[in-house]
């Protein structure tokens, strides 16, 4: 690790005015820009740590749904968004270990936006809302590929805002080594429609399986799925999986998480 | 009545006090006033050329007290291979030089080629940055695969060896003609070609080492990562930096985990030597987890074919193996004699088959150095076997079962020579496989599977039947074999004024429950409390003599040593005691903790021989040394052969290809049994760590030669949810015939013993849901690779 500043600011426009200075880099949990720069990877010269903010912390209801301060661990809105939208809370409940759930949190997860990590399915596959220190960006703008989201250099993402489905669920095969997802399925049925969000499976990062839900939209019912097929050509090929296992594991997981939503 | 201490009882272990307290004491825990940290440079390509390391930049640095190349250990000897293996047409094996730090070539991602002394580890990661960007290598294609190694004679990892082969050997040679020509002639011959996969070591403390000097009195004192500080010694003193060994002390304190990895001498150790003296400064160094899983000696990788000829019946009539096995980039202390005398006089098993031959090719390539990894050798065998058998009962139709019952040697054939020149001196092998079927309920199996299948699951059970070799020996034979090492033990039991006890031994205790188990071995046979008894190891200068822990060998040799002191300690208490009750030496007995005149009540108890040697007022000085210490040094007649039986079952997901675990049931044969907790505990990480291998632990180069599964992001270790609750069994016991503690050794008979039992499980799963297309998967068994065999 190299040296570097370290500020903790405590409002929103304090983060932004810190993040505007040479070299600087939002800090959150920690879990992955940490470890980071102890591989001399990355080499910020100031830290703004995000987790002093009080507008960034926490789960309620509000305006639009569920709203998600995006300095909020995980451990936390596995306990609290429970009864509010308990596939989220499950899915939050499974990433990594108790250590990383009580450091990591939802915002470094989406900015990071790591092709295995499970928050992304949620946003994309809930249709959430990505609210930042400059503008509101609806899920389907804001992944935009591997490590590659739509905000801007210095933007701070403030909170996610997730409409409340009638059923979800989250289904995710663990990769053996990390526990990331080799495969995770988000799905979740609104009044509106069905979304499928798949993350882990492609090159592109996270995508929504548009034949699976307008399948599911005619009937949620596992097996609206079956007679589906997942092109193998866009999935990534690495030790854990072939792109044809990944391809089947999009297939599988979707039903299993359609029979999981009831 | 279990026994509550003593031989048999499960004391608990005194180890655990402080290491689950947090005070154990490693090697990195140790702060040294005036220190300094070295930081290692290290190739960044698998193959390449040193054109140019310019260290001038770097040396100006901040606190960079010193730098470190190649060239500075050009004339120092270099690391060497502890076996040479010849030839199958009588050649020497080819043994380049392993140097401190490469000159002229690097060989493997990893190969440190500079290193840098700095006051603080920072300044010292900078300087090291700057030699790295300062240096020019020319990056020459790498050599990964072991077939296209030795096709290829042009591209060498070593340039002096043409076509990158460091032997070819066959046992037995004898046998060769006759094997072939049985399998020429047998009514059934089962092939299969399989992969034994490499694995990374990872030991939870990496490699650290620290390197001191005293300009004083010119003595030298390394501080290191060792499960054989004696070796690590020899090494460091007499093969490559050239310092007596009596100025040399080699301290191996508490150590985390070794499982091979720490036998070997590395080339960091004599470079924080080296450092120490040139700066008269304490110099250490910690590996970090990538340098651990770049530099650690792997284990395995062996590419194997196997052929098993047998009647129709399924009585064996001949195994004959062909084996390219990977040693990488340099030849580790134990690479050559791992895949032979380890692997390939395993390669009867426990069965009388008349013919067995094994051919060996070991290849050099642009990867880390493979060594002896927990089990060494006879993993690769037992795998190979089982495997194969199991292949073969499925093509004939056969019952596992049966098939090694009508095979196994019986009891009354041993003493039994194997056609591998192994000779097995006891053991009763249908006794472990009843016991394990009886464990393992398999009369109820087709229920189970039943149930299984209205989950959508597919039920396996898997058998393995595995026998091995630890303890090895004896020093006069593995000279002929081409051992450059003794492989006897030894051990000090100095009896202190007061009654209580110290024993010095040479076996290491990294995680075996050594000062736990040793103890109640003397205590017992001196009638004292285990308490009065403290078990000292891993320090030159204070043990006799050692050569380390692994190949299960602790108890079976340095135990042994260590009964052997004691009992010299009886017949000297004896000579006392006969001269303080004024009785003929041959009329004292000794038991229960008192020296006794036979039929009378005449006694002197421990306490007073004891106290008696060291304060000799009443004494027979004229004939008898006073002071009660005796040292013995142990080397046995022969290997001790633990054997079982171990039976996997298995639930597979055909829709993923995850395989649960479901039980796993180990009925093992270890003689005597000491500790039988500690015996459980080490079946449990046996077991484990051989599931990993079986199902999660996948070491990849790419065919740049770069290791994909450098971390743990892709390297799966094996966690509490992938392994089951073991039911263990150690009751069938034939103790061991020329040891007198009747011990066979526990350490490596999990790692052993079950990989094939999870592949057998898995492939009779997939048979059962109507697979029967799959023949084999290779390891690791994951859930892609088992749901592409389904789907290929
Ligand atoms: C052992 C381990 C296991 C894990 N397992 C899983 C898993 O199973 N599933 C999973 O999904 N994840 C997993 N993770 C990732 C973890 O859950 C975190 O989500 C992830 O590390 C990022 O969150 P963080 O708060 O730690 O971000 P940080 O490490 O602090 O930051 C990550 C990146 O995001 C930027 N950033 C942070 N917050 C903001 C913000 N509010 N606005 C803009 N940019 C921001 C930072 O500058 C940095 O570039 C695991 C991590 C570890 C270490």
């Amino acid at each position: 690790m190299h040296n570097f500043d370290f500020v903790k600011p405590s409002s929103i426009a304090d983060a932004v005015k810190a993040m505007g200075q040479d070299g600087a880099q939002a800090l959150s949990g920690g879990q992955t820009l940490i470890p980071t720069m102890k591989q001399r990877l990355a080499a910020p010269s100031v830290l703004v740590s995000l987790t002093g903010i009080k507008e960034m912390q926490g789960v309620c209801m509000g305006e639009g749904g569920l709203h998600v301060g995006a300095a909020t661990p995980h451990a936390i809105v596995a306990r609290e968004a429970k009864s509010h939208y308990p596939a989220l809370a499950a899915l939050a409940g499974g990433i990594g270990d108790p250590a990383v759930r009580v450091r990591g949190t939802i915002g470094g997860s989406i900015a990071n936006n790591d092709p295995a990590a499970c928050y992304p399915s949620a946003v994309l596959g809930s249709g959430a809302t990505v609210v930042t220190n400059k503008r509101k960006i609806a899920a389907d703008d804001y992944f935009q590929g591997l490590f590659t989201t739509a905000l801007e250099e210095g933007e701070i993402v403030i909170e996610v805002v997730f409409p409340i489905p009638e059923k979800a669920a989250y289904v995710k095969f663990n990769q053996p080594a990390s526990r990331f997802a080799l495969t995770g399925v988000f799905v979740a049925k609104f009044a509106s429609g069905v979304r499928v969000a798949v993350t882990g499976a492609s090159q592109n990062g996270v995508f929504r399986w548009t034949d699976a839900e307008n399948a599911l939209g005619r009937s949620f019912n596992a097996q609206m799925v079956s007679g589906l097929t997942v092109d193998a050509s866009e999935m990534i090929g690495d030790l854990h999986g072939t792109p044809a296992y990944r391809a089947n594991l999009v297939k599988v997981l979707t039903s299993r998480a359609v029979a999981a939503a009831g | 009545m279990p026994k509550d201490h003593g031989i048999g009882a499960s004391s608990k272990r005194r180890e655990d006090v402080r290491f689950l307290t947090g005070r154990g004491k490693y090697t990195d825990d140790m702060a040294i006033a005036g220190q300094v940290h070295a930081v290692f440079v290290r190739s960044q390509v698998a193959h390449g050329r040193i054109k140019k390391v310019d260290t001038s930049n770097a040396a100006k640095m901040p606190g960079v007290l010193a730098v470190f190349t190649g060239e500075d250990f050009k004339d120092v000897g270099g690391n060497p291979a502890g076996w040479l293996i010849k030839s199958r047409n009588g050649e020497a094996m080819r043994e380049p030089k392993r140097p401190v730090l490469a000159h002229g070539k690097v060989r493997h991602v990893g190969d440190a080629y500079a290193a840098v002394v700095a006051e603080t580890l920072a300044q010292a990661k900078d300087a090291a940055q700057q030699i790295a960007d300062d240096s020019v290598i020319e990056e020459l294609p790498a050599i990964v695969d072991m077939a296209a190694a030795v096709a290829n004679a042009s591209n060498r990892v070593h340039d002096e060896i043409p076509d990158n082969l460091c032997y070819d050997w066959g046992w037995i040679e004898d046998n060769r003609a006759k094997v072939d020509e049985a399998i020429r002639n047998a009514p059934h011959v089962t092939t299969l070609e399989l992969v034994n996969n490499r694995l990374v070591p990872n030991a939870m403390e990496p490699r650290a080492s620290i390197g001191e000097y005293f300009p004083g009195t010119g003595d030298y004192k390394l501080t290191t990562t060792s499960q054989n500080p004696h070796l690590t010694r020899l090494l460091v003193a007499a093969f490559v930096l050239g310092i007596p060994e009596n100025k040399l002390t080699v301290v191996a304190p508490d150590v985390g985990g070794g499982f091979g990895s720490k036998i070997y001498h590395y080339g960091e150790e004599a470079l924080v030597l080296a450092a120490a003296k040139q700066l008269a400064r304490p110099v250490r160094w910690t590996a970090e987890r990538t340098e651990s899983f770049l530099t650690d000696a792997h284990g395995r990788d062996h590419v194997t074919k196997i052929e098993l000829a047998c009647e129709k019946d399924g009585t064996f009539i001949a195994f004959r193996t062909e084996t390219m096995a990977n040693v990488g980039a340099y030849l580790s202390n134990f690479a050559t004699v791992t895949p032979t005398f380890l692997h390939g006089t395993l390669m009867a098993g426990p069965y009388k088959v008349p013919n067995v031959y094994v051919n060996v090719k070991t290849v050099f390539t642009n990867t880390a150095p493979v060594d002896a990894y927990r089990g060494a050798g006879r993993p690769e065998a037992t795998f190979s076997l089982e495997r194969v058998i199991d292949k073969m009962c499925r093509e004939l139709g056969l019952d596992p079962f049966e098939v090694r019952r009508k095979n196994f040697v019986t009891t009354d054939m041993f003493p039994y020579t194997t056609p591998v020149a192994l000779v097995y001196d006891t053991g009763n092998y249908h006794a472990t496989l009843d016991k394990a079927m009886e464990m393992a309920d398999v009369a109820g199996f087709e229920t189970r599977a039943a149930a299984s299948k209205a989950k959508g699951k597919l039920r396996g059970l898997g058998l393995s039947t595995w026998i091995e070799a630890c303890g090895i020996a004896p020093s006069h034979l593995v000279g002929i074999l081409g051992s450059r090492v003794g492989l006897y033990d030894a051990a000090t039991v100095r009896v202190n004024a007061t009654g209580n006890i110290s024993v010095m031994v040479g076996a290491h205790s990294h995680g075996q429950s050594h000062e736990t188990v040793f103890a109640q071995i003397v205590a017992d046979k001196l009638g004292i409390p285990e308490a009065s008894v403290e078990i000292v190891h891993g320090d030159t200068s204070k043990i006799p003599f050692g050569m380390g822990s692994y190949g299960s060998r602790s108890l079976a040799v340095c135990g042994v040593a260590m009964a052997k002191a004691v009992d010299k300690i009886i017949a000297k208490g004896k000579k006392i005691a006969a001269h303080m009750l004024e009785a003929g030496e041959g009329d004292i007995t000794f038991a229960d903790g008192k020296f006794s005149v036979a039929g009378t009540d005449k006694a002197k108890t421990f306490g007073e021989i004891a106290f008696s040697a060291y304060v000799p007022h009443n004494y027979p000085l004229e004939t008898l040394e006073p002071g009660l210490e005796e040292t013995a040094f142990y080397d046995p007649a022969n290997f001790t052969y633990p054997a079982g039986a171990y039976l996997c079952e298995v639930e597979v997901d055909p829709d993923t290809g995850k395989v649960d675990i479901v039980g796993f049931y180990c009925a093992d044969d270890f003689g005597n049994i000491m500790n039988p907790m500690v015996v459980e505990g080490q079946v449990h990480g046996g077991v484990g760590q051989g599931i990993g291998q079986a199902l999660l632990e996948n070491t990849r180069y790419n065919e740049d030669g770069q290791l994909l599964s450098g971390s743990y992001m892709d390297y799966a270790m094996p966690r509490a949810d992938d392994v089951p609750f073991y039911t263990v069994d150690y009751s069938c016991q034939t103790p061991c015939t020329h040891n007198p503690l009747g011990v066979k050794g526990c350490g490596e008979a999990g790692a052993i013993g079950s990989p094939p039992a999870v592949v057998n499980a898995v492939i009779d799963a997939l048979h059962r849901g109507g697979f029967t297309h799959v023949t084999h998967i290779d390891m690791p068994v994951s859930p892609s690779r088992v749901w592409s065999a389904i789907h290929g």
